[in-house]
This record gives structure tokens, C-alpha cells and sequence, in this order.
């Protein structure tokens, strides 16, 4: 379904997430409920009528007329620099959406699921882990999430909190690792992949989402190793 | 180095346009004939509009305006536009 | 009807009155991308003029670098509504390049690797108010900035500065290029904030 028009919604909470991002739970009146993986667009406008708009995926899934967003500062950027430190509970902001019916995991399929993540790139991979407990559903589901440094980890308690016989949680630390972690700081590599991911089968539907440059290593090493590109998603958030 | 989004990007603004999601909608390139559904599509985000691109020929499938007074939408390099149904749509 | 976002002004948007109407200041250098940058050596680079008659007006690099190079320093205004102010350019003047061409069309289709294109009057190429550029601030121009060469027609929006410049075909009527198709104005002039169509 698609659902056009700018919508209104209040702030109701927010949590810091990470040193540089937050997550930020929105009412909404008259939201349809959404899909896990689905996003919005963000439009912000200056007095003088100026407008920027920027895309946000959903942490949260299912009916209800509260969602969820989690948003990663970058230096410099209009936007999100504004979404981290600025906006309050009360305050007021415009979004167009549940937007895109591709990159999303539906309770009722029943393959397998990897999720790899970097950064803010988790956002839509939570909202599907999420989905997928709230469902006991019997698919298997393994999440590689890629952060520069354990302190950088959106949701982290929550997905530790997670991990069952269904769900595998797996890190990947770019710069710091935690104390006593038995390898040294890396890129996700052909290497990791092999080691904790599940292997190519038609029975797996692989979802990966973050800055483009990881988006396309990861969906390259993936291809390599065999899996099908038809059942290889990906979402890139742009960046380097 | 600016990096190019994906057609994952394109269903906010198609939405004042289209009715149909875009982003399961299937593209077939004017180019290089290929196939694919528009998410894969390499979206370039240039301030003066979204400039998407065949993933696999690179050359221009469309592009969307967002002027003063409405979206301009140009559909130059699709040769053919399948919109899936809700149950086919993965 | 929209709502206003409470302590939001955006990105360096405050109002400057030496500057066309709408336009902010900015001391970087955005970057415009609407693909992926065409990396083209000089060795194989070429600049073509192409008129009604067929013929092919063709420069390679060293033949460019023969001609006389002017100092070039103008400001410069983007359709996406960010200015720079006193930009040093070097770069040979359209009129050296136009000297021998033979033509009675009046405009001009600009072309370059990549395949971008956009439209231009001959009239606002000629008389000093345009160059293929390929120094900025005294270092070569850079591939993301239209490296090896653009062109630079700095009194219209910054779009009509084609990057990666490979050709100019005279037209016998005003056709529009890849914006212009698009929705922005075929002539594009800051002074007048033309925009859009
Ligand atoms: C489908 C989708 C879903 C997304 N989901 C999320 C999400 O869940 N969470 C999340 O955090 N992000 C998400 N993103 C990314 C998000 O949309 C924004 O791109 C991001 O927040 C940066 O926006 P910004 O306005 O802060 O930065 P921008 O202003 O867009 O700038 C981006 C970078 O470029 C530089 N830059 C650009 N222009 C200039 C200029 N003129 N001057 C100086 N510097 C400049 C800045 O330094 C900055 O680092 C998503 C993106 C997509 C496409
Ligand atoms: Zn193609």
C-alpha cells in the first residue's frame, strides 16, 4: 500500500542511542502501520519557508499510531545534526510515509533471514528482528551488525537481549574492540562472512543496509561466495 | 566523493506521482534492455534533482525535479514499467 | 500547508545583499553529481566545435594549452542557491576558440563526457564571458569540478558551466539540455532568480 501527503507527528520521547545518535518515538495520527523495513521522509522547513528533506527508516513495525525512528549524526549535515540535538518531546515534525514495499521482511515468510548492518544502517534490520520475535515466527534469523566502536551500537542491550535458538547475534568492531575480544578491529571481510553467516541456499533472503561503500563490499563478497543476487537485498544510506 | 544512493530512495518522491510503490515496480532499460526491479537502481542525489541510473549500463532511466511549483518527472531511458501486485511484490 | 520545524534554519542561509536574489555564501565547494565522475586523461581528451555544415572544429590538449590562457576571477552562482564570491579560474576564452568557426545558427548545444548537455545562445559565449577552464585556484581542475576542463560561463546559473566539457553543436533553435528537459529554465539568469520553467 502506498499512502501519499505529508503527515504530522509529536515527539513523544527520546533515548540516546550512541555517542553520536539517538532514537526518537513519534505519535502519529492516523498512521497505517507499516512493514518492517519500511522508511519515511523527513521534511524540516526554516522560517523563511526553506525546506530540507531526508529519508529515515523505521525501527518500529506493525499497526499502532506510535513509530519509532534512530538517527546518527554526521558533522556537518543539515539535517541530522538538527534530529540529534535539537528536536524535543512536544515538538512537531512532517514525514511522508510508510515508503517502499522492497526492502522488507513480512512475518508470514517463512526462508531464512541474514541481516548485515552498519551504523545507522541497523535501523530497518531492527525493525525486522523485532517483527520476528513479536511473531514466533519459525524462520531463522542471523544479524552481522558492523560499528566503528562497542560504544557505537544502536539498540544494543535490546538486541543482546534478543538473541535466542532463532535469532544469532553477531558484532563486527571497524576501529575499537571490546576488552579481551579475540580479533583485532577490521572491516566486515570475505574472511568473517564465510565464518558467521549463513551459507548461500535458496532457503535465505539476505538484507543489507548502511553507508553505500559498506553496502556495495559486503554485496560483493556475498556474490562471490555464491549467494543468488536475486536474493540478496540491499538500502544504501549514501555517505562514503 | 559523493556516493549514489538506490532506488530505495525514490519511493518518497514518486509517491506524490504514483499510486503503485516504485521501488518492486519492474524497470526495463531503454539501454542495454535489462530488467529489474527499481530499487536496485543507482540513484544519484544531485541538489538540482534525483538522477536514477540502469545498474547495469549506467545510463539515465529517469529523472525527478522537485521545482517551485510541483515534481517534474521524466521517464527518458524506460522502455517499460511493470507495477507488481501487492502479493508478488518480493 | 506546512508547518514550521522549531529552531531549524538550515544550512548557512543567512542573507547577503552582493549576491542575486536567494543566494547564500558558501567558502567550500559543493559538489553537484547527478552520475558517476568521468575520469578522462588528456592524452586522449578533445574539444570539438561542430557547425551547420558539418564541419569539426577539433582542439587536443597541447593544441588547447597553445592557444592564449587567460586569468579568469568571477563569482560564481549555483541554481541550488549557494554563491562563491572572487573564484580564480584559468582557462582560453571562447571567443580565441570560436575565431575561425563559420556559423549563422545562434545557439548552442553544450556536450560532455558522460553525456551531460545543456543549452546555451552563441550571443553569451562570445565578447569575454566564457572559457574552457582547467585551472582553479591555481591547481588543475580536479575530476569531481568537470576536470580536465569545463566550461565557465559564470553570469548564468553554474548547470550552464558544463563539467567534463567535450563539444559545443551550434543549433539552429533553442533546444533544451538534460535540466533544462527537466523543468529548469532554458536560459537561467541569477540576476532574474530563472530558475524554473
Ligand atoms: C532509504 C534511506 C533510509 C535512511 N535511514 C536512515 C536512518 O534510519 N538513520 C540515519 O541516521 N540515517 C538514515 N539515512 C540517511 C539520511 O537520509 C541522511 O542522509 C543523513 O541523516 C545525513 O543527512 P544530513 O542532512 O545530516 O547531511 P547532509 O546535509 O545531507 O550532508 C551529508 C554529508 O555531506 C556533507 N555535505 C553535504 N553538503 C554539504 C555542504 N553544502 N556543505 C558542507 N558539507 C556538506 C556533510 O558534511 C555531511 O557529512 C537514510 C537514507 C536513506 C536513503
Ligand atoms: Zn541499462
Amino acid at each position: 500500500m502506498v499512502t501519499s501527503g505529508w503527515k504530522v507527528g509529536t515527539v513523544t520521547a527520546t533515548r540516546t542511542q550512541t555517542p553520536t545518535g539517538r532514537s526518537i518515538d513519534l505519535a502519529v495520527p492516523g498512521w497505517p502501520g507499516n512493514v518492517a523495513g519500511q522508511h519515511v521522509d523527513v521534511r524540516l522547513t526554516a522560517p523563511d519557508g526553506y525546506r530540507a528533506v531526508r529519508s529515515y527508516s523505521l525501527a518500529s513495525s506493525g499497526p499502532g499510531e506510535s513509530i519509532q525512528l534512530a538517527v546518527d549524526r554526521l558533522p556537518e549535515g543539515e539535517v541530522s545534526p538538527y534530529l540529534v540535538d535539537d528536536l524535543r518531546p512536544g515538538d512537531q515534525l512532517e514525514f511522508r510515509g510508510p515508503l517502499g514495499g522492497w526492502f522488507v521482511w513480512r512475518p508470514e515468510q517463512v526462508e531464512n533471514v541474514q541481516l548485515i548492518g552498519g551504523g545507522s544502517g541497523v535501523v530497518p534490520l531492527v525493525a525486522m528482528v523485532r517483527s520476528h520475535a513479536a511473531g514466533g515466527s519459525a524462520a531463522k534469523f542471523r544479524l552481522l551488525y558492523s560499528v566503528r566502536a562497542p560504544e557505537d551500537a544502536f539498540f544494543a542491550d535490546e538486541l543482546a537481549a534478543l538473541a535466542n535458538d532463532t535469532f544469532e547475534l553477531t558484532w563486527a568492531y571497524t576501529r575499537t574492540v571490546p576488552a579481551g575480544w579475540p580479533t583485532p578491529p577490521g572491516r566486515v571481510n570475505r574472511e568473517l562472512v564465510e565464518r558467521v553467516t549463513f551459507a548461500p541456499s535458496p532457503n535465505l533472503m539476505t538484507f543489507i543496509c548502511g553507508p553505500t561503500g559498506f553496502v556495495e563490499a559486503v554485496s560483493n563478497i556475498l556474490v562471490d561466495t555464491g549467494h543468488d543476487p536475486a536474493r540478496v537485498k540491499t538500502e544504501r544510506f549514501g555517505g562514503a | 566523493m559523493p556516493a549514489n544512493l538506490d532506488g530505495n530512495v525514490l519511493a518518497g518522491p514518486l509517491s506524490e506521482v504514483f499510486q503503485f510503490d516504485s521501488t518492486t515496480a519492474l524497470v526495463e532499460c531503454m539501454h542495454c534492455g535489462d530488467v529489474k526491479v527499481f530499487a536496485v537502481a543507482q540513484v544519484w542525489e544531485d541538489p538540482m534533482g534525483l538522477v536514477a541510473r540502469c545498474s547495469t549500463c549506467a545510463e539515465v532511466l529517469m529523472t525527478v525535479v522537485e521545482t517551485a511549483t510541483g515534481t517534474v518527472i521524466e521517464l527518458r531511458g524506460i522502455a517499460s514499467l511493470r507495477v507488481q501486485s501487492e502479493a508478488v511484490a518480493d | 500547508m506546512s508547518i514550521f520545524t522549531r529552531g531549524f534554519s538550515g544550512r548557512g542561509r543567512d542573507n547577503n545583499p552582493a549576491l542575486p536574489p536567494g543566494q547564500y555564501l558558501t567558502e567550500d565547494f559543493p559538489v553537484l553529481s547527478a552520475g558517476p565522475t568521468p575520469r578522462i586523461d588528456t592524452d586522449v581528451w578533445e574539444f570539438t566545435i561542430t557547425t551547420e555544415s558539418g564541419t569539426v572544429h577539433r582542439w587536443n590538449w597541447e593544441q588547447l594549452m597553445a592557444l592564449p590562457i587567460e586569468d579568469i576571477h568571477t563569482d560564481i552562482h549555483c541554481v541550488t542557491r549557494w554563491s562563491k564570491l572572487a573564484t580564480g579560474w584559468r582557462g582560453v576564452s571562447l571567443d580565441t576558440l570560436f575565431a575561425d568557426v563559420d556559423t549563422s545558427y545562434e545557439y548552442v548545444m553544450e556536450h560532455s563526457y558522460g553525456g551531460y548537455t545543456t543549452n546555451v545562445p552563441l550571443a553569451d559565449l562570445l565578447d569575454g564571458q566564457a572559457w574552457i577552464a582547467f585551472e582553479f585556484e591555481g591547481e588543475p581542475l580536479d575530476p569531481e569540478h568537470g576536470g580536465p576542463a569545463r566550461l565557465l560561463l559564470p553570469h548564468l546559473y553554474f548547470w550552464k558551466s558544463a563539467k567534463w566539457i567535450r563539444g559545443l553543436t551550434m543549433m539552429a533553435e533553442d533546444q533544451p539540455g538534460f535540466w533544462e528537459q527537466n523543468g529548469y529554465h532554458m536560459y537561467g539568469d541569477p540576476f532574474k532568480e530563472e530558475r524554473y520553467w
